[in-house]
């Protein structure tokens, strides 16, 4: 655990620098992670766990959007499991007025899904509507279709750095879609 | 939605860093400050009578008391911006304000004095300051709560505790200014 969080942590410094690849590493080192996490979590909580990829959706969003809190000569991964930690309770919170049976014990020892395996629109891709016409048909593109920045600036006639502006204004209203109850 | 997809969009908007807590508070801090002296003139400035400056070795102490309060609030608030911070880490400084009062007061005790002690405590313009304090800190709460909604509290409440408590300090600053008359 200890050269997987240094790993982190330097990840995570380089991606502050400017590196977008050891930044996109870095996530997709940590989705797993959480991935598992979570659905201990949700299994704990007696929740079912097919909604574990959203939760780790909206903490790597998080991740994203609170990464200027982290400070630099601490350990990442402190960091990472509080913001992941507090993050599930919201979304505990959230689905807090549902009835739920409690699923067996074996889910408990399941490994997690691999990244990729979730099909369903979820609950974030059922945020996106409510965006303004622009930030959703970029983050439609960019983020559910997995077009690249250019071949999304050709498709709408855009710049790219439109397009970019486009997806970082859509993941913080995205992001603040999901803060409310 | 694919949470691979999600991660090469978010590393896509690697380059879109945001700002850190501590400069954003400052500047808003910065900026409310003419907003309160400008609220400050206009109700203590017009009316020299309402507060007369009271002269004894005591009178700089309310400046070291309220400043005392704003420091402290605002680097207890920015350690809570931080989601794997705990309040019992560095809420004990949010004391100093009153232990350097309690001082104030024991020291103030052992002097001899013609009033009593009760009006000595409370002073001739209590509804004066309960008023305008709480007036002087709306701008300074302002700036404060938008600048600490960037950060990523585990602890909301004590942060926009801290948050009161720093606006308190500055517009309680500005409150023992003498009036200009």
């Amino acid at each position: 655990m200890r050269g997987r969080d240094e790993e982190w942590t330097c990840l995570m410094r380089a991606a502050n620098a400017g590196d977008a690849a050891a930044y996109r590493r870095l996530l997709e080192a940590v989705a797993p992670v959480l991935r598992a996490a979570t659905y201990r979590g949700l299994a704990r909580a007696g929740q079912p766990v097919d909604q574990s990829e959203d939760i780790v959706q909206e903490i790597l969003l998080a991740v994203h959007l609170k990464r200027q809190t982290w400070d630099a000569t601490a350990p990442f991964a402190p960091w990472l499991f509080a913001i992941a930690r507090n993050k599930l309770i919201d979304a505990l919170r959230r689905r807090g007025r549902r009835v739920f049976v409690n699923i067996d014990d074996f889910a408990e020892t399941m490994a997690a899904p691999a990244a990729g395996d979730t099909l369903s629109p979820g609950e974030i891709a059922a945020h996106l509507d409510g965006l303004p016409a622009r930030q959703r048909d970029v983050l439609k593109s960019v983020v559910v279709e997995g077009a690249s920045i250019k071949e999304t600036a050709t498709r709408f006639a855009m710049t790219e750095g439109a397009v970019r502006v486009a997806l970082h204004r859509g993941l913080a209203s995205l992001a603040s879609k999901l803060r409310e109850p | 939605m694919q949470t691979d997809r999600l991660i090469a969009a978010l590393a896509a908007d690697a380059d879109t860093t945001p700002r850190r807590i501590g400069p954003v508070l400052a500047l808003g801090l910065l900026a409310a400050l003419p907003v309160s002296v400008a609220l400050f003139m206009s109700i203590l400035g017009m009316r020299p009578d309402v507060r007369t400056a009271m002269h004894n070795p005591f009178f700089d102490l309310k400046f070291i008391v309220t400043l005392a309060l704003a420091f402290a609030a605002i680097v207890v608030s920015l350690h809570l911006a931080r989601p794997e911070t705990s309040f019992d880490r560095w809420g004990w400084l949010l004391v100093l304000p009153v232990v350097i009062i309690a001082l104030g007061i024991a020291a103030e005790m052992t002097m001899p004095h013609q009033r009593p002690w009760l009006s000595r405590l409370i002073g001739n313009n209590a509804m004066a300051c309960m008023a305008s304090i709480p007036l002087f800190a709306l701008p300074f709460l302002t700036a404060a709560l938008l600048a600490l909604r960037r950060g990523a509290s585990a602890h909301p409440t004590l942060a926009g505790m801290t948050a009161g408590l720093l606006a308190a300090g500055l517009g309680a600053t500005l409150y023992a200014i003498p009036p200009c008359s």
